[in-house]
């Protein structure tokens, strides 16, 4: 029975001595410890939301530069389409004109040609009749060289002449 | 899975070593014997019979003295409240109870290791004196170096937290870490929910208050040998304290959940005292419980090793020492598991009574 039978004054000294542990425990040890805990506990969920966060704009980044990259390749590919376009349009326009300019200067030439033709032509001419004339002149001149001839022909044109 | 092998062979092992033991030792007893034949004839006679009973009480009760070994013990302070006033002085006084002092009010004397107020040198018992007991005991005196160890670890832990602020815990702050973040997300988070930030201080101080004194009770020798936790006076506290913390933070639905129970009004009064009963006895198991458990330890281990001296003869210390090994493991595993159940326990009742309910 004594075994079961509390005696008061180690009441009294646990009682004391378990709330004197409690406060001072409580405002020295748990206080700092739960609250350094909590605080490194919010601090590696906090780093491991950022991190998690981080890997969602890395996988948003990536997303977006392959978005950029598709978007650049198309827009190189529409670039060089075009350009090739404008090549094929220059080509063509150059074709056309220097088709055009060789024609024009052929055209050219050949006015150039008939009117240097024309030139020569009467340049021929012109010799022909100096040449005519220098032969009719010699012919003359050796033919009228005596006066008889010279007289005949007076004669003759006389004759001619009708009054 | 076949462990067979090894458990022959420990078997083995411990054997030859016991019976090695116990052989050297009954030599050494017989040589021992032979030398004080004479000594012994004589005290024989006056030599009373071993009561183990009364060493059993005498080693879980509480003590005056503070023993170290042998007959070496230190004297504890006596705080005596009389109805005339208070008397202080030491233990020494009474000369391992054999002297009546002499006080400045009464005659005290030592009669079964407590302290009374006698009439004269035959120690007739003085009940006018409304003697009580406020002395500095053993358990108290254990009771204060284990605290004092508590605050030694514990405020060591917490600069080390001040210190190395927000980095993994280290040392002694590691191996503690774990056992406070079990109290915080195993005891008193599914049991108290969302309030239960308020009762950690108190969860965590019981636990550690209970398993630090239940340690120390099983160290045989000073500074242990206390049997704190095993006393009723010290589970009766924190059982009280547990009353008074779970009805101090009862909300309103623990008390109509007493008063006013979902039950026809001509019952009430049954369900009142049986609710009543209900309040004061989930603390006093607390108490009856880890008082039993750490007293019925102790008792073990003294009624083994009181064979020894009921037999006589050191023969049976192998078989003493390694059924007390047994039993101190297994009191290793209760100490823990006696601090981890009163406080889930003080968990529970508290969480019952801040409970929102949700019929």
């Amino acid at each position: 029975m004594e075994l079961v039978t509390p005696e008061w004054g180690l009441v009294a000294w646990t009682t004391i001595t378990f709330l004197i542990l409690l406060v001072l425990l409580k405002a020295f040890a748990w206080k700092p410890i739960m609250s350094a805990i909590n605080d490194r506990e919010k601090s590696i969920e906090d780093a491991l939301l950022k991190a998690e966060a981080a890997k969602e704009e890395m996988s948003r980044l990536t997303g977006e530069n392959e978005s950029l990259i598709k978007q650049a390749r198309a827009e190189r590919d529409l670039i060089l389409h075009e350009a090739k376009k404008v090549k094929d349009q220059m080509i063509a326009d150059a074709k056309e004109i220097a088709h055009k300019e060789g024609a024009r200067m052929i055209e050219l030439a050949r006015v150039e040609i008939n009117n240097q033709k024309a030139i020569a032509m009467a340049d021929v001419k012109n010799q022909v009749a100096t040449l005519s004339i220098q032969i009719a002149e010699k012919l003359l001149q050796k033919q009228l060289e005596d006066q008889k001839s010279q007289d005949e022909l007076v004669a003759q044109l006389l004759k001619e002449v009708k009054l | 899975m076949d462990f067979s092998h090894i458990l022959n062979s420990k078997k083995i092992t411990l054997s030859v070593v016991l019976s090695i033991f116990s052989l050297l030792f009954t030599y050494k007893a017989f040589a021992v014997q032979e030398q004080k034949t004479q000594e012994i004839a004589v005290e024989s006679k006056e030599a009373e019979k071993f009561d183990p009973s009364a060493t059993i009480l005498e080693h879980i009760g509480d003590s005056h003295y503070f023993h170290v070994g042998g007959h070496i013990a230190f004297p504890l302070p006596v705080i005596l409240y009389t109805n005339k006033g208070l008397e202080i002085f030491s233990s020494e006084q009474f000369e391992e109870g054999e002297k009546v002092y002499q006080g400045k009010y009464y005659k005290y004397a030592l009669i079964k290791d407590k302290i009374k107020a006698v009439t004269g040198e035959d120690k007739t018992i003085d009940e006018s004196a409304g003697l009580i007991d406020f002395s500095i005991t053993k358990n108290v005196a254990s009771m204060w170096m284990s605290v004092l160890l508590l605050f030694i670890i514990f405020f060591s832990v917490a600069s080390a937290y001040k210190k190395r602020e927000g980095k993994a815990p280290k040392g002694l702050q590691s191996l503690l870490e774990p056992v406070i973040l079990f109290i915080r997300d195993d005891v008193a988070l599914p049991n108290i929910g969302y309030k239960y930030q308020r009762f950690m201080p108190l969860l965590l101080t019981v636990f550690f208050f209970i398993l630090i004194n239940n340690l120390i009770g099983m160290v045989p020798f000073f500074p242990g040998g206390s049997n704190v936790t095993g006393n009723i006076a010290v589970t009766f506290v924190l059982a009280v304290i547990t009353l008074i913390v779970v009805n101090v933070n009862g909300n309103k639905y623990y008390w109509k959940h007493i008063f006013a129970p979902d039950v026809p009004f001509w019952l009430y009064p049954i369900m009142w005292v049986v609710e009543l009963a209900g309040i004061i006895s989930k603390p006093f198991a607390l108490m009856v419980r880890l008082f039993a458990n750490i007293m019925a330890g102790h008792v073990i281990v003294i009624a083994l090793i009181s064979l020894i001296f009921i037999f006589q003869t050191l023969g049976i210390a192998p078989v003493s020492v390694a059924f007390t090994l047994f039993i101190d493991v297994l009191e290793l595993l209760v100490a823990f598991l006696q601090a981890f159940i009163f406080t889930m326990l003080m968990a529970l009742f508290i969480g019952s009574a801040v409970e929102e309910h949700h019929h």
